[in-house]
């Protein structure tokens, strides 16, 4: 036989081809069905992920993501932020994602991600700076560990390679969790830095929120894969398949994750398969691309009811709590109102600042130009 | 500053352009543990060019290690590196194979001091062998230098000689602002008798490598040695050009272009680079903008054709060269 005789395959294959498909069309992980009720043969969580103060303090999150997001989406309407990418029906995999991690972890979001900067802990004020357009960036990204918000789509996975790489370099066990999109998935730079958290056995976790829309295009034009979770086959990891809506399995899968890769067994990556409930932003119009049907069947999978009538059902959860959750985030809610009300003073200069450690004499100049064409030239004047 | 340290000079020896980037490497690795170096065949080859040779073997495969073929990767790697508090130095390959990691330096390495307001500097040194004159086939001869100058928050140099080569490097690696590192490869085989580690001028600084008072020739990078050939002829017949090698695209040392043609009043600007919409323009607007009154004649550029780098065959006709450089003078010196 010739190293390129293939006969005696072809001859076993049905469709006398030796390519063949090497993938399963898999049910996402799940802990919960879609009624809140533990699904049989589902994903085993490790035994603290079930503890009941574990499971409120996720519903809490979950509740909380919602009150915000639901707030910063208040806020756009009446044109205190410049846009708003909303995660409604996504907070599971903020909450998640963000209780998967310790404060020595870095965090890369995305434009969509502002739940889990706020669940972080950053002040909703610095956490929407870039969405108000008051700067790009509000927030100190090593005070808390968690990059600027990415918008060019997967250009921040290769970010978390190379800060899982300087942490294992530094001997320091933190570990990368990068959220990305399915859109995400189809960029050059998605498959560069899988490929090299693989090959350097990084301490990443790319987790993929399968929202099932790119703005306007369905994921079935993204991609001809059947999951995206088995993307990662290809580059030797690990991969999984889970239900984005369901937080106990999210918790799960993630804390497996970050596990293997602090301890030194590498990278792996997560598709979440959730939906976006808003349009793309408050600028986008949903009802051009898809069906109120489809919304409807994903508000029928809800992350926050399903989490909540399971704990409602085994007794962690009752009206007191829920009222005092809806307490805390009204007051929350309030303040943010409050932050809001009233724009910063802007000054011309803070656009020249940070260009270099030093400016340049050439920026000097332009700056001046700016602060005489504006009439900023003395301290605190101009319009 | 480093190069007002008072050590005696190891004594002058040859060295090559290669050699002095190898040793700006291996110093800046040997005084902080946070310089690493990584690219595409760096380690056990020693890169395409030699350049990272036995840095590797010097400092283990967690400072100097080859990457996969991402430059994408490699610079968001760097990114990420720098961001955790590392020094990272990247290899690209050759000029135009570092097109593939446009998007991580234009919209994350360039701002993002900027959009952090300066909490996350990214000390990242970009090393891009760069122009053509080596006999490359495609794609192994452009002068990407206008892409990355063009680029607000990046600082783009490229030495002349064996000294700022092996200067302007440890510069742009203790900088804290990125620095694109362009290497002129025709010169990677110059060679200078050096004694180093040398400490020329700091980044932002022009350096005059011939003195002259007729006409300016504005240069930098592979251009340079052409430049001060093409003065070396003009001499002969009584024309004395100042030759000012830039060293630094970004900062631009604007005051040392005005000193050079203020006095002289004749510039010809001289890149290897597409002439149109290159950075020569930037420099002919720069001196019509700040010497107008002081000029006997229209700026000149010398420049690259504007078509494709042609095949090895062609390039002599594509490549600015002395002659080249001659006849700008002549027209120069004709007017006025």
């Amino acid at each position: 036989m010739t190293l390129l005789d293939l006969s005696a395959r072809t001859q076993e294959g049905a469709a006398g081809t030796v390519a063949r498909p090497l993938w399963e069309d898999s049910e996402p992980l799940r802990y919960l069905d879609e009624h809140g009720a533990p699904v049989e043969g589902g994903v085993r969580p490790r035994p603290d992920i079930l503890k009941p103060e574990t499971l409120l303090r996720g519903y809490r999150a979950l509740r909380f993501a919602r009150a915000f997001d639901t707030e910063a989406t208040n806020l756009v309407m009446q044109g205190r932020l410049a846009v708003y990418p909303s995660c409604r029906g996504q907070e599971a995999c903020e909450v998640a994602a963000v209780h998967a991690l310790t404060e020595q972890d870095w965090l890369l979001p995305t434009y969509r991600d502002s739940a889990a900067l706020v669940l972080r802990g950053i002040p909703a004020v610095d956490a929407l700076t870039l969405l108000r357009g008051s700067w790009h960036c509000g927030y100190d990204p090593k005070q808390w560990r968690t990059m600027p918000q990415c918008t060019p789509l997967a250009t921040q996975g290769p970010h978390a390679v190379g800060l899982g790489l300087a942490a294992r370099l530094a001997g320091d066990p933190s570990v990368a969790l990068c959220f990305l999109g399915d859109g995400a998935t189809s960029e050059g730079d998605f498959h560069e830095a899988c490929n090299s958290a693989a090959v350097y056995q990084a301490p990443v976790v790319f987790l993929v929120q399968n929202n099932q829309y790119a703005i306007s295009v369905p994921l079935r034009k993204q991609t001809h894969a059947t999951n995206l979770a088995d993307k990662a086959v290809g580059y030797g990891l690990p991969g999984a398949r889970v239900d984005g809506n369901d937080l106990i399995a999210l918790n799960a899968v993630l804390a497996e994750a970050v596990d293997r890769a602090r301890s030194g067994g590498g990278p792996t990556l997560i598709e979440a398969v959730t939906y976006r409930m808003q349009a793309h932003t408050n600028a986008d119009d949903a009802a051009r691309y898809r069906q109120a049907a489809e919304v409807e069947y994903w508000r029928e999978r809800d992350p926050i009811d399903r989490l909540g009538k399971y704990l409602t059902a085994t007794g962690a959860l009752d009206a007191d709590i829920e009222a005092e959750i809806d307490e805390e985030c009204e007051r929350y809610c309030e303040q943010m109102r409050g932050q809001f009300a009233e724009e910063p003073a802007y000054h011309p200069d803070e656009m020249f600042e940070h260009v270099f450690a030093e400016p340049t004499p050439q920026l000097l100049a332009e700056r001046e130009l700016v602060r005489t064409e504006y009439g900023f030239g003395v301290e605190g004047t101009g319009r | 500053m480093s190069s007002q340290v008072t050590q005696v000079a190891p004594p002058a020896t040859p060295t090559t352009m290669a050699k002095a980037i190898n040793a700006a490497l291996s110093d800046a690795m040997t005084e902080d543990e946070k310089v690493v170096v990584f690219g595409e065949d760096v380690g056990a080859l020693g890169g395409v060019f030699r350049v990272t040779d036995g840095l590797t073997a010097k400092f283990g495969e967690e400072r100097c290690f080859d990457t996969p073929l991402a430059e994408a990767s490699i610079m968001g790697t760097a990114i990420g590196m720098a961001v955790y508090g590392f020094r990272p130095v990247v290899e690209m390959q050759f000029d135009a194979f570092a097109y593939p990691a446009f998007e991580q330096v234009f919209s994350h390495l360039a701002k993002m001091r900027n959009r952090t307001r300066g909490a996350v500097p990214l000390p990242v040194v970009v090393r891009i062998p760069y122009g053509g004159g080596i006999g490359g086939v495609e794609h192994h001869s452009d002068s990407s230098e206008s892409y990355f100058a063009h680029t607000p928050g990046l600082h783009v140099v490229t030495p002349a000689t064996v000294e700022d080569a092996y200067s302007l490097l440890r510069e742009a690696i203790d900088s804290p602002d990125p620095v694109i590192f362009f290497e002129p490869k025709r010169l990677y085989w110059s060679k200078a008798s050096v004694s180093l580690p040398a400490r020329t001028g700091p980044i932002g600084t022009a350096a005059v490598r011939r003195e002259g008072s007729h006409a300016t020739l504005v240069c930098y990078g592979q251009t340079v040695p052409v430049c001060l050939a093409a003065a070396e002829q003009a001499a002969k017949e009584g024309i004395e050009l100042e030759v000012l090698d830039l060293r630094s695209l970004v900062p631009l040392d604007d005051e040392a272009i005005e000193r050079s043609v203020g006095r002289t009043g004749r510039a010809i600007v001289v890149h290897e680079s597409v002439g149109f919409g290159g950075f020569g323009a930037e420099l002919a607007a720069r001196i019509a903008e700040r010497c107008f009154f002081r000029l006997e004649a229209p700026v000149t550029r010398v420049a690259g054709l504007d078509i494709p780098y042609p095949p090895p065959k062609y390039e002599h006709w594509y490549l600015p060269d002395a002659d080249r450089v001659l006849d700008a003078v002549d027209r120069a010196m004709s007017v006025g």
